[in-house]
């Protein structure tokens, strides 16, 4: 979309102004997470830049606010819970949720959209509906209280794994909506059974869909705060939940260490993805990539 | 359904069927392999792939309806359920049956009995405070009259007994001594009394209490002043255990009258005296109410039963809805705004550069809500880079900083950058279909930049404007930590009056009010979203 | 979560060991581990050092520290109708404490058997006083809601405020307030400025005229208020210039002012006094009641309380406590000054009434938010 030639001065004036304006909202998209980054180096407890910052002095930066998230012992619970939770919530989500990826691109399934709907509802359900109910729900399991699993790891795990749901089946079966049938059919014809032709080869094209679906059910799980705020007491206490804690009591410049930690998990995260995609286009044939 | 083998996949009986397809019964009917008719194989392959189909689906279904669905559902049925009143005031609610909550009288004598008969109970199973919470939903003022009340019932008679009539009555032993062994003379003697205290004492061994070190319920002392009363040969012949204590209370109980009931509780809160707290208990009688629902309407229940709005000054949810429409709404507006010029830019640029620019768009929605909302309260507080920065370069004084947070301003401009890319992706997936030939068509033909954009193009985006907008809309209203975080007060949506509730204000039932109806906008949104997208075609990165 | 499991940690004991030894009865049939719900922060660490740390050490129990106390209520009733109550002994305010024991959550004490006596051998009950509101409730420390305002307002010209009233003054007075968004304490300050004696301002405000009156009242600086809902707020706008003038705890504005030495005082006039403390939740197995209980007298004897002090400007519950009142832990002042229930601060005092509140809170929060909301 280079500007032709015989462009009048009024479309190239329009042409440079829009590359400006989408220049601002790529600015206000990157900004907000690119300050906090300096800012979690501040050797001040402030949250904005001090003289020293803006003047580039050494001293004026430095990684207390890291040391004290290291060796908080609150912030240091908080991220091993996280870590606790996180995994156990994706292999539940990726197990089930893939199996039912799988059953709902098969041709003939009854009640297709309703199911569909009330397995992608956790993702559109406000958060806060969803962690009152299973806050109640979750004392008294179906009126027994002895099935109470309030407060506990097992509780936060189940609500992350519902949540996560969504997004495996939404990744899944967007790679099998592009899944060619005559391989499986192939592989019948050269007498595979069915559990040979699922791993050798349904399993290898789904599996980068499978893996960024994950992605998102981790990171769902690793970003969620209502829910745990509802259900967990204060041992079963996340990131998220001690961000949130902290942010509403007063802002400690840790919180931007933690932050500034979260984003580059993030980037990394993203880089994967975005790796899968292309591995995945390329399997299937389906760009260049 | 359709048995045609082409719209069969791959798991049909293909080789083997498609062989014995050629073959025939007698009646002309093609035979599979096996010599069934194909028709019938060709079924019963469909449903066994069907079954399949939701043998694989069914974990899942399973997990989200018991772990999901079914928790919504109980919680929502908080909204309507009213067990406590019933189950507290079972008596009063039926003395109350045949008064009139219109008439402005006062119920009678029997409805004052019957209150205090529930009453005992309910102060000795502690439930009666939790009911007067539950009532002052609907009123203020119960709370301190049940638990004046619950004073009082507590040693009513007790109290009558030991002024007017004998001191001797209090200790367990004298009833252990009466009705220790069951059937006993005093049985006959005091029938109503011998029953009282057998239920009394059950429930004393259901709680793990030894009946006999135990002072009696109050009730068992209203029953033994009715038995003495009633007199009656068994009594004034009684010989038992405690002959002497009997005949001696039973010389006495005659000289004065039980006291009222009515007068009591009145004496105890002049607030039972009025019939209009005795109207909301009646309209409150029910297993399942209303009321609920009509609060988180503004409404309520007049003494007289009719519905009309609440008063202004206590009106809150309403507004509180329309609020979260409308910054819902502005949200919306201005992430289509802002994402419609990029998904532009993103879908005409080559390919290799806009999946740079992708990632610029990806890296907000990658990085945690809570990393994405401190850095928001670190760029727009009153101390905050941004004001610094516009004091440092003068455009504001010192003293002049903006109030960016705690309102509605914070609210926006935070939740817009957490949905941008919302908005952005859904677009940008949809123009990337759209020809770059249908510009060029319309501009040979003479239409102007404006017109070609506003005509051919435009027109086209709008499927994705819809997925955008209703998914950015959806989540925006059900929104809860940003609003708590930086909205102050005129910035926060309904979900934080529902959290609120749930973990503050204690009124449950008024919280799942609310969540229902959040809960039917938001459900109807999705089916709009599911009609016009398609749910399967919701896109992630 | 902090275990402390501090047998063989190096901990400072507040008091010789020995005498602590006689006084503590063995406990008998208790549980080895117990889960103390607190409010977290510095009012935590507090506890921690005045009363967890010694106990573990003569004890050998291990102590989960939760910070729940802000849902308590909430919370252990969700556990009581699910039948399954995780925690041993809860810090609540009073107002809580009364709800809890209300709806029978909590545990009813019998004080003179389960706590211990004065040194002088005064009964629990009678050292307590007027401090036990509830059957349930074992009152740990007087606290005050009350002002704080900055020093350095150039537009006051030198003057400073005195007097409640002065909150609502903003001629004299220019610039934000914060004010906590609830009604309790703001519509009683109210009605007082607005010419109410002391001791009708509830009897007023149970009528609708005395209702709209406060918030006639409040509407004139309602231009000028900040709302806060969480204790830091306050003193953080204040140090941040955000604020003039705001309400907050006594402790809160002590450490701003001692501690972090910003230009700001206290305005002690009409401070509202409340109470906070422990419950046991009802229900508890028999060996987690037993250490409990133990736990409880340890804890909320006269020395234990007077250690509290130490570390925070809470005043403590007991009578007996008060003459023990030393000197801050790290900054070495006086502390006794700085107590909410010093006869200098408490010149005007008001008593937050608990009872009205349970009645019309319902009521007059649902005016309150519509009222903040317009």
């Amino acid at each position: 979309m280079a500007l032709p030639v015989y462009a009048t001065t009024g479309q190239k004036i329009w042409y440079y102004a829009f590359r400006v304006i989408c220049a601002a909202i790529f600015f206000f998209l990157i900004f907000p997470i690119i300050t906090i980054i300096p800012l979690s180096f501040n050797a001040e407890d402030f949250f904005t830049f001090t003289p020293g910052m803006l003047a580039f002095e050494s001293d004026a930066y430095s990684f207390k606010h890291y040391d004290d998230f290291f060796n908080n012992e609150d912030w240091q619970l908080a991220l091993s819970n996280s870590l606790k939770i996180a995994p156990m919530a994706t292999f539940l989500s990726v197990s089930l949720g893939t199996l039912a990826a799988i059953g709902l691109s098969q041709s003939h399934v009854p009640f297709r959209g309703a199911i569909m709907a009330i397995l992608i509802s956790p993702m559109i359900v406000p958060l806060i509906i969803s962690a009152t109910g299973m806050f109640f729900f979750y004392s008294q399991p179906f009126g027994f209280s002895d099935l109470s699993i309030q407060g506990t790891y097992w509780a936060i795990v189940l609500a992350h794994a519902v949540l996560g749901t969504p997004f495996v089946i939404i990744t899944v079966t967007a790679t099998l909506v592009g899944f060619d049938k005559s391989l499986t059919r192939a592989a019948a014809n050269m007498g595979a059974d069915p559990v040979t032709t699922f791993f050798r080869v349904q399993m290898p094209l789904i599996v980068p869909g499978v893996i960024s679906g994950g992605l998102f059910a981790f990171i769902t799980s690793f970003d969620e705060v209502v829910v745990v705020l509802f259900l967990g007491s204060a041992q079963q206490k996340t990131l998220p939940w001690q961000m949130f804690t902290g942010l509403r009591e007063q802002i400690s410049p840790t919180i931007l260490a933690v932050a500034t930690i979260l984003v580059t998990v993030s980037v990394l995260l993203l880089l994967t993805v975005e790796l899968l995609r292309r591995r995945s286009e390329r399997l299937r044939g389906m760009s260049p990539g | 359904m359709s048995t045609t083998a082409e719209t069969l996949s791959s798991d049909a009986p293909s080789p083997e069927a498609q062989e014995a397809a050629s073959e025939t019964d007698a009646r002309g009917r093609l035979l599979a392999a096996d010599g069934t008719p194909l028709k019938l194989s060709l079924a019963r392959a469909l449903r066994r792939q069907k079954l399949r189909a939701l043998a694989l689906v069914a974990p899942l279904l399973f997990f989200v309806l018991v772990s999901f669905i079914f928790p919504i559902g109980g919680m929502l049925l908080r909204s309507v359920q009213n067990d406590i009143v019933p189950d507290t005031l079972p008596r009063t609610i039926a003395a109350l049956e045949d008064w009139d909550p219109a008439s402005d009288v006062l119920p009678g004598e029997p409805a004052f009995a019957a209150l205090y008969t529930d009453l005992v109970v309910a102060t000795e199973r502690k439930t009666h405070t939790r009911l007067g919470s539950r009532l002052n939903y609907a009123a203020g003022g119960y709370s301190s009259m049940l638990r004046k009340s619950g004073r009082l019932v507590a040693d009513f008679h007790l109290d009558w007994f030991e002024k007017k009539v004998s001191r001797d009555w209090d200790e367990p032993e004298v009833f252990t001594a009466l009705f220790g062994e069951g059937e006993g003379p005093a049985a006959q003697a005091l029938p109503k009394t011998a029953a009282a205290y057998a239920a009394w004492a059950e429930e004393m061994r259901e709680q793990g209490e030894d009946p006999a070190k135990e002072e009696p319920w109050d009730l068992v002392y209203a029953a033994l002043v009715e038995d003495l009363r009633a007199g009656g040969p068994a009594l004034t012949g009684y010989s038992g255990p405690q002959a002497e204590l009997i005949a001696e209370t039973l010389a006495k109980i005659g000289e004065y009258d039980p006291p009222s009931y009515t007068d009591a509780f009145i004496k105890s809160d002049k607030d039972w005296g009025d019939p209009d707290n005795w109207a909301i208990i009646h309209q409150l009688s029910g297993r399942y109410t209303s009321s609920y629902f009509l609060a988180a309407a503004d409404l309520e229940r007049n003494t007289d039963g009719e519905i009309v709005d609440k008063p202004e000054e206590e009106s809150i949810y309403i507004f509180l809805f329309e609020r979260t429409l409308f910054l819902s709404l502005t949200i919306t507006f201005s992430c289509l705004l802002l994402g419609y010029p990029i998904a532009w830019l993103l879908s005409n640029l080559p390919l290799r550069i806009s999946n740079l620019l992708l990632i610029l768009v990806l890296l907000p929605f990658w990085t945690s809500l809570l990393v994405r909302t401190s850095a928001w309260i670190v760029l727009l507080q009153q101390e905050g880079v941004i004001n610094d920065l516009l004091v440092s370069v003068g455009i504001l004084s010192d003293s002049g900083r903006l109030q960016m947070m705690f309102n509605q301003t914070g609210t926006i401009i935070a939740m817009t950058h957490i949905l941008l890319p919302f908005m952005i992706l859904p677009l940008y997936s949809v123009m990337k279909t759209i020809k770059p030939n249908y510009l060029r068509a319309a501009k040979s033909l003479g239409a102007t930049d404006w017109t070609a954009f506003w005509r051919v193009y435009f027109p086209n985006t709008v499927p994705g404007i819809g997925a955008g907008a209703i998914l950015v809309f959806i989540l925006s209203i059900g929104y809860y930590i940003t609003p708590e975080l930086v909205g102050g007060t005129e910035g926060v949506f309904i979900s934080n009056r529902i959290a609120y509730h749930i973990s503050s204000s204690l009124n449950w039932g008024l919280a799942a009010a609310l969540a229902s109806l959040l809960l039917i906008v938001v459900l109807a949104l999705y089916w709009v979203y599911d009609r016009i997208v398609g749910i399967d075609n919701v896109k992630l990165g | 979560m902090k275990i402390t499991h501090l047998l063989g940690a190096t901990a400072i004991a507040l008091v010789p060991l020995a005498t602590l030894a006689e006084d503590l009865p063995p406990c008998d049939n208790c549980a080895d581990t117990m889960t103390i719900v607190s409010w977290g922060g510095a009012y935590s660490s507090s506890q921690l050092k005045a009363y967890h740390e010694p106990y573990s050490k003569l004890t050998g129990v291990s102590i989960v520290n939760d910070e729940s106390s802000n849902e308590a209520v909430a919370k252990l009733r969700a556990m009581a109708e699910a039948g399954n109550v995780s925690w041993d002994v809860v810090d609540v305010v009073a107002s809580d404490a009364i709800r809890l024991c209300d709806e029978g959550l909590a545990r009813e004490m019998d004080f003179n058997e389960e706590l211990a006596a004065a040194p002088d051998g005064t009964s629990a009950e009678e050292d307590f006083g007027d401090l036990l509101v509830s059957d349930c409730f074992i009152p740990q420390i007087v606290y005050s809601t009350t002002f704080g305002y900055r020093t350095d307002v150039a537009e006051w010209n030198g003057r400073e405020p005195d007097d409640i009233c002065d909150v609502f003054d903003l001629e004299n007075f220019p610039g934000k307030r914060s004010l906590e968004k609830r009604p309790i304490n703001n519509m009683e300050w109210a009605l007082l400025c607005d010419g109410v004696a002391k001791e009708d301002v509830y009897d007023v405000l149970e009528t609708e005229e005395g209702q709209d009156r406060a918030f006639a009242k409040l509407d004139t600086i309602k231009d000028s208020v900040i709302w806060w809902s969480a204790g830091a707020e306050t003193p953080q706008r204040l140090a941040d210039g955000e604020a003039v003038m705001g309400s907050t705890y006594n402790g809160r504005l002590f450490s701003l002012i001692e501690e972090q030495g910003q230009p700001v005082k206290m305005l002690w006039d009409a401070q509202v006094f409340d109470l906070d403390g422990w419950i046991i939740p009802a229900g508890l197995p028999e060996d987690r009641l037993n250490r409990a209980l133990h736990y409880i007298m340890f804890a909320t004897d006269t020395q234990r309380l007077a250690d509290q002090a130490k570390f925070i400007s809470y005043g403590p519950a007991r009578a007996s406590s008060a003459p023990l009142v030393g000197k801050h832990a790290d900054l070495g002042i006086d502390m006794a000054p700085h107590m909410p229930t010093d006869p200098a601060n408490a010149k005007n005092t008001f008593l937050y009434n608990y009872e009205w509140w349970a009645d019309y809170r319902d009521d007059l929060d649902a005016k309150f938010q519509a009222w903040i909301a317009k």
